[in-house]
């Protein structure tokens, strides 16, 4: 994650820029304006705000909130609702199982298992260093190569137990 | 745009087509095992060989057989290689001047491939998708302007009506009675939502749909624009599907520049534009009240019908919601005529439908089948059946579905028949499980499932679920006694009878199915639970 740019670029910026000095606040607000502040855009909005930010903390939800002229409450229980936006940060690496029925007969959730020995996680959790988060996803379409593992975004078919630690430890060594 | 330039650009298209196509399977299943890698090495082999002026190479979608990736396909010899590896695409280059290909070669005529009608998958694994003049030699767009400017929307809406086509989403509601309801509605604002939050795990057919033909589900969109009188679409794909969501932008895009969206389709007054609206990971988004909150900006929660949306749906307007599957067939329908279409199937099931076949068996992937086909026709012929082993079940409709035993395999597979054995259509996954599958732990993991998923706004789901995991949890555990089996039944029923959404009111099916067909599982861990040191064991 980048860090947050500070003052000098503040200065030159129009009263809408967040306080912090933070641009990315600024395409977050260049979204916004796309889908003219209508309340409707809020789930493309968070969408967005994920995407630049990795995660949505309280700072983004508020200032969304304020933008869209609606209630953090709303905002925050569209947040909380889906599975997708996360309100803590993720791992530098994602490692996402997918543990849905054809992965399962398969034998997916030996990997998970596996994964979770290794790691020292639970499903939905990152390493305490910050490294690795680990997900589990309902199905993610790739039942053809059951059972499927993303990793870092990249679908990888047919995986063993094995197949997957030896993806993961060559994170860990990293 | 108007029909002339339509021709046009076809012709222009297919006058550029080289004569021999080397088609390569781009989508997510084949990506997987280095698909983009076998392309770009089929491309440098024919400059290698100087074939360019023959022989083109195309990225194109899903050709059906996923569990056997990349697939490569040249036409028009028909020659398929399966497991196609990066080293190996010089050598099926090579085959064309007389060489050998080293590749493993896959037999078009196996039932697999032999028994299924194409309908919507007609185009697929031969257009490349991201081309829309592709899609236009291959008679694209064509029924968009046959009900533009030969049918008025009455005549469409009568024309899908007559071809009996039933929803594809699970339901089978009938397709040309939901657009003749929201036609008659008054009101000057409708739309038409395309539901593609596919989230039954095991079911990956409207993934395919969208990433492979694009076009044919934004045509099939526009036509029912036309024929209830809406100008504007939303089509809502799950987050969990990139590519799908990357090729229809592109393919709205395209069709934008063309004007075969937008205001003055082919020069006529109907406008239709649509728009994307990406999900964010909620199984209950694809039931359509919970879907239209969603692309309102809100919480998925579904609402008590009625109203129905045909009558107050997207910002209380009419509005429209059909399947990806149900607008992709729309385009032949119009193009071929509702009686050819009314003359496949059953009588009471029209059509065909794709199925994911998965699980334990040996065929995996996707398959177009005339409905009213057998289970066994599609498990042991065309999925060639367990390897090592045998069928015990197959689940049909995800956690809305059940698990059919291997003893009514000659069930026919048509919306009523697979209601009448306790399972559901669903959106069309197929999971074969075999001897080594518990079918307890089955449901359990359903339960799991949808106990993860209830939105928590009735009480029956949000409660019912998380009751019925901790009671099938107790009996994998063994501590459980004939009052909890029972208690389990009861139980099973409330949810079904007062849950509010098709969720909750579905939850149920994986457990009383197997509770039907496998009761002696249930049974078997009611036995004496073993004793350790006078505690139950738990295992």
């Amino acid at each position: 994650m980048q860090s947050p740019t500070t003052t000098k670029q503040s200065k030159a910026a129009s009263a809408k820029e967040h306080p912090s000095g933070d641009r990315r606040f600024k395409t977050l607000d260049m979204t916004m304006k796309r889908y003219q502040y209508k309340p409707d855009a809020l789930i493309e909005v968070l969408h967005k705000a994920q995407e630049s930010f990795g995660y949505l903390e309280e700072d983004v939800l508020t200032y969304i909130a304020r933008g869209l002229k609606l209630p953090l409450s709303k905002v925050y229980g569209t947040a909380t609702f889906y599975h997708l936006f996360s309100l803590k940060p993720n791992g530098a690496h994602t490692c996402v199982v997918c543990l849905g029925t054809a992965c399962y007969v398969k034998g997916s959730n030996k990997v998970a298992e596996e994964l979770e020995k290794e790691l020292g996680i639970k499903m939905g959790e990152t390493t305490a260093d910050g490294q690795i988060s680990l997900m589990a996803a309902r199905c993610i379409g790739a039942c053809g190569i059951a059972p499927a593992v993303v990793f870092d975004g990249t679908v990888a078919g047919k995986q063993e137990p094995e197949m997957a630690l030896t993806k993961v430890k060559e994170w860990e060594a990293e | 745009m108007d029909l002339t330039e339509l021709i046009d650009v076809a012709e222009a298209h297919r006058a550029k087509q080289k004569n021999i196509r080397i088609h390569c399977c781009t989508s997510t299943g084949c990506r997987a095992a280095s698909a983009l890698e076998v392309l770009k090495n089929l491309k440098t082999a024919v400059e290698d060989e100087a074939l360019g002026e023959n022989v083109e190479v195309v990225g194109v979608g899903c050709m059906g057989f996923c569990g056997r990736g990349p697939l490569v396909q040249i036409d028009p010899d028909d020659a398929l290689y399966e497991e196609v590896k990066p080293e190996e695409a010089a050598s099926i280059i090579g085959s064309l001047k007389g060489g050998t290909a080293t590749a493993l070669k896959g037999d078009v005529q196996h039932p697999f491939f032999a028994r299924q009608v194409k309908i919507v998958r007609q185009h697929s694994g031969k257009v490349d998708p991201e081309s829309i003049e592709d899609y236009i030699a291959a008679g694209g767009y064509r029924s968009l302007y046959k009900a533009i400017y030969e049918l008025s929307p009455p005549e469409v809406v009568d024309e899908i009506t007559r071809s009996g086509l039933r929803g594809r989403g699970g339901g089978g509601y009938p397709t040309g009675l939901k657009w003749a309801t929201v036609a008659k509605m008054p009101g000057d604002q409708k739309y038409v939502i395309c539901n593609g939050d596919e989230g039954d795990p095991g079911a990956f057919m409207d993934r395919s749909v969208l990433e492979s033909d694009p076009h044919l589900v934004l045509e099939g969109m526009a036509i029912a624009g036309y024929a209830i009188g809406a100008n504007h679409g939303f089509i809502y794909v799950r987050a969990e599907y990139p590519l799908a969501i990357q090729r229809l932008q592109k393919a709205i895009q395209q069709a934008k520049k063309y004007g075969l969206l937008g205001s003055q389709i082919f020069e006529s007054p109907f406008d239709f534009k649509v728009d994307i609206r990406i999900g964010a990971g909620a199984f209950v988004c694809g039931e359509e009240t919970a879907l239209i909150q969603s692309i309102e900006g809100g919480r998925g929660n579904p609402r008590p019908r009625p109203p129905y949306p045909a009558q107050a749906g997207l910002w209380k307007c009419p509005t429209l919601i059909n399947n990806v599957e149900t607008f992709a067939n729309i385009s032949a329908i119009i193009r071929e005529g509702a009686d050819w279409y009314a003359g496949i199937g059953t009588e009471k099931s029209k059509g065909t439908k794709i199925f994911a076949l998965t699980g334990k068996i040996r065929n995996n992937g996707l398959i177009e089948v005339p409905m009213g086909i057998t289970l066994r026709e599609i498990v042991e012929e065309m999925g060639g059946g367990v390897p090592d082993g045998e069928v015990k079940a197959v689940q049909t409709g995800g956690p809305s579905g059940g698990c059919i035993p291997a003893s009514l395999l000659d069930t026919p597979v048509d919306y009523d028949s697979l209601v009448a054995i306790g399972s559901m259509m669903g959106s069309g996954g197929m999971v074969v499980m075999d001897q080594d599958t518990n079918m307890v732990e089955v449901a359990q993991f359903y339960m799991e499932f949808c106990r993860g998923e209830t939105c928590g706004k009735c009480i029956p789901c949000r409660t019912g679920t998380v009751q019925l995991y901790a009671l099938l949890t107790k009996l994998l555990k063994r501590q459980a006694t004939q009052a909890d089996l029972d208690k389990l039944e009861a139980l099973c029923h409330m949810v079904q009878e007062t849950s509010l959404c098709g969720l909750g009111m579905s939850a149920p099916n994986p457990i009383l199915s197997t509770l039907r067909y496998f009761n002696q599982e249930y049974t078997e861990l009611l036995q004496a639970p073993k004793y350790l040191n006078g505690k139950v064991a738990v295992e």
